[in-house]
C-alpha cells in the first residue's frame, strides 16, 4: 500500500516537527493515564478474569463488585488485590459468587499486606491471565480464518453499516451485505450507548438507531459472519464502537470474542461527548493496549471534526488529531497497520476546486501515515435529500478514494439524512464504489499532481498549519497546571468546545493510583504483545 | 381545465409524467417485471413504462418506472396546516438571537429526580447531536449549562438563576408511578416560587411519555416527544423568546 514515489514533496523536517511536537503534547497526557485508574479499566480487568453476568435488574456483577470494593477500601490500590484476597480467605468459592455477595453486603474486603497481599496479588495475575490468553487465542483464530478463507482481493475494503436496534434482524442483513461485497460489517450502537457507565448483558432486540454493544451481540455476529466468510472464500471483518464510558470494557470482549476493528479515538468522548478528559485518558490507554494486543484495527474519529466545523478551515485539525491518534496508539503499542487514522469528504460541494482540495487532504493524510489503513468516510454534511446529486458526490467521494489509495472505505448512501437506507440504495452504492474502483484504481500510478502546483501547495499549507496548532497546544496553559493538551481541551482549541479536565461525565470514575496499586492486566500489557509460538522474541 | 387543477409535468404541459423507483422481494424474470408494471398502474401509471429492472441478490429486483399519472392535483384542495414556529437553520437561529437579545441565549438542561437517563437530554444538548443535526452547543449563540442526570429541583432552580438562564430543558424518561408527571409539576411549581411572575425562564420538558397539550397541566411551557430534534427545540426557543419580547 505504501508508495514508492513521494506524490506531493513534503518537506520533511516539517513532517518530523510535526510528530514530534505531537509526541510532546502526549507525554504528560500518558503520565496521567500511567497514575490512574477508573472504574472501567477496574471492571475490565474482572471482566478478563472471567467476571460476566448481571443481576435481575440488568445491573453487570463487575459493576457490582467493583462499587463495593470501592465502599470499603477504595480503588487506588487495584480492585483484584481485595477481591483475590476475599476468594483466598474463603469469602466465596468464585467471583460470580463473591460478586453476588458483594452485592447484598455480605462480604467484607480489605487491603491484605505482606504475604497474603503476594498471594493475592498471583492469585490475580492467574485469573486475569485466562482472559488475556482468550485475548490471545482469538488473536490466533482470527489469522487462521484470514490463511484459510483470504483477505479481500483489492484495496480498499468496503466497510457498510448495518443498524436495526435488532441483533437477529442484523445478522441476515449483515449476511446480505457481506454477499453484496462488504469486507466489513459496522454494527451502529444504540443512541447514547457511549454514555452508558456499564455494558449491557445478553442478546438485545431492542435499540435507537442502532444496537447495543454486549458480548453476546458481539458473539452472534462473528459466528454469523464466520459462516458467511467461509460460504464466500473471503474473511468477513466484524467492527464495533469502544468509544464511550466504558472503553476498557468493550475492548476487553471484543479482544475476546474476535472482533476485527474497534472505533477507537483518543479525544472523541471528551470533544462530541462531554466525558471527562482525564476519565478518556485513561480508559482509551488501557482499551488500546488490549487492542494491539488483539491484534485490532483501531478507527479513529476524525470525520467528527469536519461535521462541526468548516471542512476547508478545519482541515488542519483532522491533521493534528490524526497526528495524536498515532502517537497514543504507538504509545499503547499499537503497529502502524492497525491504525485506521480517520478522515472524510465533507468540503461544501459549492466551493470552487471543492474536489481538487479533498484530493489535497485525502494525499496528504496518505503520505503522512503510509503504512495505516486509512480510514475514508463519505460525505453527510452536504447530503441534502436529493439523492440524485448525493448519488454524484458519492461517486466523486468513491473517486478520491481510489486516486489516493485508501484503506477501508466507509461506503456512502445517497439516502443519507434522508431515511435509513432501503435494501436498493445499498446495491446502487456498492455499484458506485465497484464502478469507480474497477474504471480508477490504476490511477494511483499515473496520477502525480504538479510540483508545487495547486495539490501540492494546499497539502503543505495544511500541514504546516497543523504544525502551527500543535505548536500552540504544547505551549498552551490554565491556571490549574495541567499538561498543555488538557489546557487546550479546556480553552476550546479543538472545534467548539471547552472541555475543562475537572468536569465532564464519568469524572467520578477516576481514581488516582496509590504507590501499591496493581492490576495484573495492566503489568501484561505494558511488557507487550507475547510473541508468536515458536517465534523469537 | 381550471388553471386550479395540475398535473406533472414531463417535458409537455399536462402528460403527468413522473419517475419512480422500487424494490419487489421477487427473483427476476418476467413475472418480476409484470407485478412491477401491476404495482405502477395501481399507483395512477398508465401508461407505464419499465425502463429498467435489475436483481439485487437472488430473492429481490430493484426497478425504475417511467409513467404518466392519471391523477389530478386540484389546488383548491391543497390544506396546509402552517407549524406555530418556523423551522431554522442553526444560522439562522444564531442570527435572531443575536439580533434580538445582543447576547448568548443561556439554556440550563437536566435530568431530574432519580432518573438517570441522559440520553434525550444529551441528544438536544451534545454537539454529537441527534438524527444527523447538531446538538444546541453547536449554536454560536447559545451558552448551554448541562447538570446531567438526578439533579435535585431546588439544585437546578438555584444554577438557573445564577447562570441568568432563559430557558430550563427537563428531560424525563422512567415514568414509573408516572415519576415523570410528578417531578415536572414539582420543577414548574418551584421555578414560579423563585423568579417574580412574567420572569420564569422558558420551561421545556422532554421525554417519550408525556400527554401532547398537556403543557397547562404541568406547568411548562412546552413539551417535546421521542424523536426531537435539536434544531426543534432551537426554533421553538427563537419563537417563544420572540413573543416574549413582544409582550
Amino acid at each position: 500500500m505504501s508508495r514508492t514515489e513521494p506524490v506531493l514533496h513534503l518537506d520533511p523536517a516539517v513532517v518530523r516537527r510535526a510528530r514530534s511536537l505531537a509526541r510532546k503534547a502526549a507525554a504528560p497526557v500518558v503520565k496521567i493515564a500511567q497514575s490512574h485508574t477508573t472504574v472501567s479499566v477496574e471492571r475490565a480487568t474482572l471482566r478478563l478474569a472471567g467476571l460476566s453476568g448481571a443481576d435481575h435488574e440488568r445491573v453487570p456483577w463487575v459493576n457490582h463488585l467493583v462499587t463495593a470494593v470501592r465502599e470499603e477500601v477504595g480503588l487506588e490500590h487495584g480492585v483484584t488485590t481485595p477481591v483475590y484476597d476475599a476468594l483466598l480467605r474463603g469469602e466465596a468459592p468464585d467471583l460470580t459468587t463473591l460478586a453476588q455477595k458483594a452485592a447484598s453486603g455480605n462480604v467484607s474486603f480489605r487491603l491484605p499486606a505482606g504475604r497474603e497481599a503476594q498471594a493475592a496479588r498471583r492469585a490475580a495475575a492467574k485469573g486475569v491471565g485466562v482472559g488475556l490468553r482468550t485475548i490471545d487465542r482469538s488473536r490466533a483464530t482470527r489469522e487462521r480464518l484470514i490463511r484459510r478463507h483470504g483477505d479481500p482481493k483489492t484495496r480498499p475494503w468496503i466497510y457498510l453499516i448495518v443498524a436495526t436496534g435488532d441483533i437477529y434482524e442484523d445478522i441476515p442483513q449483515a449476511q446480505a451485505a457481506a454477499r453484496e461485497g462488504a469486507d466489513v460489517i459496522a454494527v451502529i450502537r444504540s443512541t447514547g450507548q457511549s454514555l452508558l457507565d456499564y455494558v449491557p448483558e445478553g442478546a438485545t432486540r431492542e435499540g435507537f438507531a442502532g444496537t447495543y454493544a454486549t458480548q453476546e451481540n458481539f458473539r452472534l455476529m462473528r459466528a454469523a459472519l464466520d459462516d458467511v466468510s467461509k460460504e464466500l472464500g473471503r474473511y468477513v471483518r466484524l467492527t464495533n464502537y469502544a468509544s464511550g464510558l466504558c472503553m476498557p470494557e468493550i475492548a476487553a470482549l471484543a479482544g475476546m470474542e474476535r472482533l476485527d476493528m474497534m472505533l477507537n479515538d483518543s479525544m472523541y468522548g471528551i470533544l462530541f461527548r462531554d466525558i471527562n478528559p482525564i476519565r478518556t485518558f485513561v480508559d482509551q490507554r488501557f482499551s488500546r493496549q488490549i487492542h494491539a494486543r488483539a491484534g485490532i484495527i483501531i478507527n479513529t474519529g476524525e470525520d467528527n471534526y469536519l461535521t462541526t466545523a468548516d471542512a476547508v478551515e478545519a482541515a488542519h485539525t483532522v491533521t493534528v488529531s490524526q497526528l495524536l491518534n498515532e502517537r497514543f496508539a504507538t504509545e499503547a503499542g499499537l503497529e502502524d497497520w492497525q491504525l485506521g487514522l480517520g478522515h472524510a469528504f465533507e468540503i461544501n460541494p459549492e466551493i470552487t476546486d471543492s474536489f481538487r482540495m479533498e484530493l489535497a487532504h485525502a494525499l496528504l493524510a496518505r503520505q503522512l501515515f503510509p503504512d495505516a489503513p486509512l480510514k475514508w468516510m463519505p460525505p453527510t454534511k452536504h447530503m441534502t435529500g436529493d439523492v440524485f446529486r448525493g448519488y454524484l458526490l458519492d461517486g466523486f467521494f468513491n473517486l478520491v478514494g481510489a486516486m489516493t489509495g485508501q484503506g477501508i472505505l466507509l461506503v456512502g448512501m445517497m439516502t443519507e439524512a434522508v431515511v435509513t437506507p432501503f435494501l436498493s440504495d445499498r446495491d446502487l452504492a456498492l455499484q458506485n464504489v465497484r464502478y469507480v474502483m474497477n474504471a480508477a484504481s490504476g490511477l494511483t500510478e499515473d496520477f502525480h499532481p504538479p510540483r508545487d502546483g495547486f495539490i501540492q501547495t494546499r497539502a503543505r499549507q495544511v500541514l504546516s498549519e497543523a504544525v502551527d496548532l500543535l505548536d500552540r497546544i504544547v505551549h498552551d496553559s490554565d491556571s490549574a497546571g495541567d499538561p498543555p493538551l488538557l489546557a487546550a481541551i479546556a480553552d476550546g482549541t479543538f472545534g467548539l468546545m471547552k472541555r475543562p479536565a475537572d468536569r465532564g461525565k464519568g469524572l467520578e470514575g477516576v481514581v488516582v493510583r496509590a504507590d501499591d496499586y496493581d492490576n495484573p492486566a495492566i503489568t501484561a500489557l505494558d511488557a507487550g504483545v507475547p510473541p508468536k509460538k515458536g517465534e523469537k522474541p | 381545465m381550471s388553471s386550479n387543477i395540475i398535473r406533472p409535468y414531463g417535458d409537455t404541459t399536462g402528460d403527468g409524467m413522473v419517475q419512480m423507483s422500487f424494490t419487489l422481494p421477487l427473483p427476476h424474470d418476467k413475472r418480476a417485471e409484470g407485478a412491477a408494471l401491476q404495482l405502477a398502474r395501481k399507483m395512477g401509471l398508465d401508461p407505464a413504462l419499465l425502463v429498467h429492472a435489475k436483481a439485487m441478490g437472488p430473492d429481490f429486483t430493484f426497478f425504475v418506472v417511467y409513467g404518466s399519472s392519471t391523477h389530478l392535483v386540484n389546488l383548491d384542495e391543497v390544506h396546509v396546516v402552517e407549524r406555530e414556529y418556523p423551522l431554522l437553520s442553526a444560522k439562522d437561529a444564531n442570527l435572531a438571537i443575536r439580533k434580538q437579545l445582543r447576547r448568548k441565549l443561556v439554556v440550563v438542561g437536566a435530568c431530574i429526580g432519580t432518573d438517570a437517563h441522559t440520553v434525550g437530554i444529551d441528544a438536544i444538548l451534545n454537539i454529537k447531536g441527534f438524527a444527523g443535526e447538531k446538538g444546541l452547543e453547536y449554536y454560536r449563540e447559545i451558552r448551554v449549562v448541562n447538570l446531567g442526570a438526578q439533579v435535585l429541583v431546588p439544585d437546578l432552580v438555584a444554577r438557573a438563576r445564577a447562570e441568568k438562564a432563559d430557558a430550563v430543558l427537563v428531560s424525563q424518561v422512567v415514568t414509573q408511578k408516572d415519576a415523570h408527571i410528578h417531578n415536572t409539576t414539582q420543577m414548574s411549581a418551584a421555578f414560579r416560587e423563585a423568579y417574580p411572575a412574567g420572569h420564569v425562564p422558558i420551561l421545556i420538558v422532554g421525554g417519550p411519555r408525556f400527554e401532547e397539550g398537556s403543557e397547562l397541566a404541568l406547568g411548562v411551557d412546552r413539551i417535546f416527544g421521542r424523536g426531537t430534534t435539536p434544531g426543534e427545540v432551537a426554533s421553538y426557543l427563537v419563537h417563544e423568546m420572540t413573543q416574549r419580547k413582544r409582550r
